[in-house]
């Protein structure tokens, strides 16, 4: 109490009355806020602990339990918010640099809410995904840019290695250590059944996971975790992390607390020391240096593996993206600033890195005007939040989507946002094992599945409305897009047209 | 034996013949040729002329010798196997290695075993003959670096901001003048009989292949380095 007292930001409301002191609130809460006072025969609550997680909410077998934000605030100021003023006491009490999860969650345009798309009337028919065909299938590599021949004029057919889809979407990279067994496990069969791809993210990829190569994507940051043979050659692609959406020019590290049993040794580490990844790779400086990463990794997988070049959308993401075109990539993933993280600085987290609906027009712009297109597919993510952003990325120039924070919500993510306290009570960031077991694989892939299975069927909706029976035709489609409320500038570049124009 | 002549040829090729070749091969004239032997486990590779940046990365078992110097990001995530080079190697050489050797008979550029792990029986080493560039052992989480300053005329051993953020393994110096200064997160001491043995042992196969005294060499004042803390951040946030 005094100078360093924060009321709580949330507070718990039990409906006396409904409750039944079955105390099944208290066994669910990781937080430990619910607690049973034997004496007065009542259930407490210590809301100074509550992040809101809402699992007790969802728990509570009379509905007696609901969640408020605490409308005890400072003085209203316009200026200076009370997440503001909140934040300047942490720091002063601590001396620490505020950390926070998932993505930025601030007042800043979401282009995709701006833009509005297209749909057949009277000119044109359009197509009922019912009935008539249509195709989500896409690959990701290299496309040739002309038909070759031998000398007796059979069609030359070999291709660059490919990332075959069944939609185009992929679950975006989550290291082991950041989410839980259950988590991985859910994920790596959601994608096997869909004919997707997850990804490991920078943590290695667990023993028990080498089953679902075919459907993963493994990736290789500066830290390199886990990264051996075996591992480059378990998945069906490689991806190089050089930046992320929540954190760009950051490393990350996971707290020695989390490098336990499997973590430890899916992460090639001991238990209890940090994993620390670089910001930089420190053998990257340039164009030419990147290029000599993706070409050992070729050489070390013979070829055979498709090389993913992961970028944070920031400044000039354009010229950088046509430099990693250039540099051998296969595919470049851009991450938007609204990703997700396990962890990262508040300030990097809301203030560093731009919208990915801009970088992505920007890119694929770039790289038409330049006549590389084809050389390289385009990934992106960044809060890609339902099958109608999916829809927009891919008629601004984007092959597939990165999906996260919209898999873990399908898993029960609430966003509570505090992932790095390792306490998640739905059993996904957390590495504590009763409560990993909360979360049910078998139930949790079946989610995955059935989210995307709709997501499936909303593009195909779409698409049929535009008369566009494939999403190979609508990628870069821009005359089906339009803007709303947005300045010239921002529909330059997007280089789609106004609505009503 | 097999024997390839690699002038000329390019590093996919060159791979495909290690590839196909059983054993032991000899590469005869490399010049800056990239990526030799990436990934491989089974083979013995001698290689004459200088072999290009990233030789042997992901080395998972492979032993490999050069004559000559070799260049950067030598043994990048190298995870078993031994490379061994009789001249002076590049910037970052064993970045990021998990297992196996790498001796350098000479001296070694920037960054040399940054981020190095250790993991269960995998424990690498990185042992410069001669001196090291900046960042020597940045990051470093395990296994040990060597530097032995052998023929360097009184020259600093390390250069400037070695151990930057190491927060495991160890690193011996055969000296007992730090002439630069170390970070405040890590200890420099005098090696211990212990300590001693243990390099002897790694010394001891050093020596061997470079037809070196292990005595003469042991025979000097060794400092030892060592992080305070593998959790070198944990005080550095504050939840928000």
């Amino acid at each position: 109490m005094g100078v360093d007292f924060l009321y709580p930001e949330f507070e718990v409301v039990r409906n006396a009355s409904r409750c039944t002191n079955c105390r099944l609130c208290e066994r669910q809460c990781a937080n430990e806020v619910h607690s049973f006072d034997g004496e007065s025969g009542v259930m407490l609550a210590d809301d100074s602990k509550c992040v809101n997680c809402q699992r007790c909410v969802a728990f509570c077998p009379t509905r007696a339990l609901k969640i408020v934000e605490s409308d005890c605030k400072f003085r209203s100021n316009a200026n200076w918010s009370d997440q503001t003023i909140r934040e300047i006491y942490k720091q002063a009490n601590s001396g620490g640099v505020l950390l926070s999860s998932m993505g930025n969650p601030n007042r800043l345009p979401v282009y995709w809410d701006r833009i509005l798309v297209n749909a057949s009337q009277v000119t044109n028919p359009s197509i009922d995904p019912l009935r008539e065909p249509m195709e989500t299938r896409v690959f990701l590599g290299k496309k040739p840019a002309r038909i070759k021949r031998d000398a007796q004029g059979r069609l030359d057919v070999r291709l660059e290695p490919q990332i075959e889809l069944a939609v185009p979407i992929m679950f975006s990279a989550m290291s082991y250590g950041s989410i839980s067994y259950n988590a991985h496990e859910s994920l790596a069969r959601a994608a096997t059944e869909l004919g997707i791809m997850y990804n490991t993210g920078e943590g290695g990829l667990h023993e028990d996971f080498y089953k679902y190569g075919p459907n993963t994507v493994v990736q290789v940051a500066s830290g390199r975790f886990g990264v051996h043979e075996r591992f480059l050659l378990a998945g069906a692609a490689i991806e190089i992390k050089m930046g992320q959406g929540a954190k760009p020019g950051i490393g990350g590290h996971l707290p020695g607390a989390k490098i336990v049993g499997d973590v430890s040794r899916t992460r090639m580490i001991p238990e209890g020391t940090d994993a620390i990844s670089p910001a930089p790779h420190h053998d990257i400086y340039s164009i030419e240096d990147l290029r000599q990463l993706i070409f050992s990794l070729k050489e070390a997988t013979e070829y055979q593996k498709p090389i993913i070049v992961k970028v944070a959308a920031v400044h000039n993401i354009a010229a950088i993206a046509s430099g990693i075109a250039r540099a051998g990539a296969d595919v470049i993933a851009i991450d938007g600033f609204r990703g997700g993280t396990g962890a990262a600085p508040t300030r990097i987290r809301d203030n560093v890195g731009i919208p990915v609906e801009l970088a992505l027009a920007a890119v694929d712009r770039r790289l038409r005007d330049e006549g590389i297109r084809n050389n390289v597919s385009l990934v992106v993510g960044g809060s890609i939040r339902s099958a109608a952003d999916v829809v927009k990325a891919i008629a601004l120039g984007a092959d597939a989507c990165y999906v996260a924070t919209a898999a873990l919500v399908a898993l029960g993510c609430r966003l509570c946002r505090t992932c790095q306290s390792g306490k998640c009570n739905w059993g996904i960031a957390t590495q504590r094992p009763e409560l990993v077991k909360r979360l049910d694989p078998e139930l949790g892939s079946r989610r995955l599945v059935n989210l995307v299975s709709a997501w499936r069927h909303e593009l195909m909706e779409m698409m049929g409305g535009m008369g566009i029976n494939s999403v190979e035709a609508l990628r870069g489609n821009r005359l089906m897009l339009r803007g709303v409320g947005m300045t010239e500038k921002e529909l330059q570049i997007l280089g789609i047209a106004h609505a009503g124009e | 034996m097999t024997v390839i002549d690699v002038s000329g040829l390019d590093h996919k090729t060159i791979n495909e013949s290690l590839r196909r070749a059983d054993g032991e091969c000899a590469l005869l004239h490399c010049c800056g040729q990239r990526f030799i032997a990436a990934g491989m486990s089974d083979k013995k590779i001698t290689i004459e002329g200088i072999p290009g940046n990233a030789l042997g990365a992901y080395l998972n078992g492979a032993s490999i010798v050069v004559n000559s110097n070799a260049q950067d990001q030598t043994g990048d995530t190298m995870n078993e196997g031994a490379i061994v080079i009789h001249g002076d190697v590049g910037d970052a050489a064993g970045y990021a290695m998990r297992g196996g050797r790498i001796f350098i008979r000479g001296n070694a550029g920037y960054r040399a075993g940054i981020h190095m792990k250790a993991y269960g029986a995998k424990s690498p080493a990185v042992v410069i003959g001669g001196r090291a560039g900046s960042f020597l052992g940045e990051y470093q989480a395990g296994g040990v670096i060597v530097v032995l300053g052998l023929d360097s005329d009184g020259q600093t051993l390390v250069g400037d901001f070695p151990c930057t953020g190491m927060h495991g393994g160890k690193m011996y110096l055969r000296t007992d003048r730090l002439t630069v200064p170390f970070p405040s997160q890590v200890t420099a001491r005098p090696a211990s009989e212990e300590d001693l043995a243990e390099l002897r042992t790694l010394l001891a196969d050093y020596c061997d292949q470079f037809g070196l005294a292990l005595d003469e060499v042991m025979n000097a004042p060794f400092t030892v380095v060592t992080p305070d803390s593998q959790n070198p951040y944990r005080r550095m946030y504050v939840a928000n």
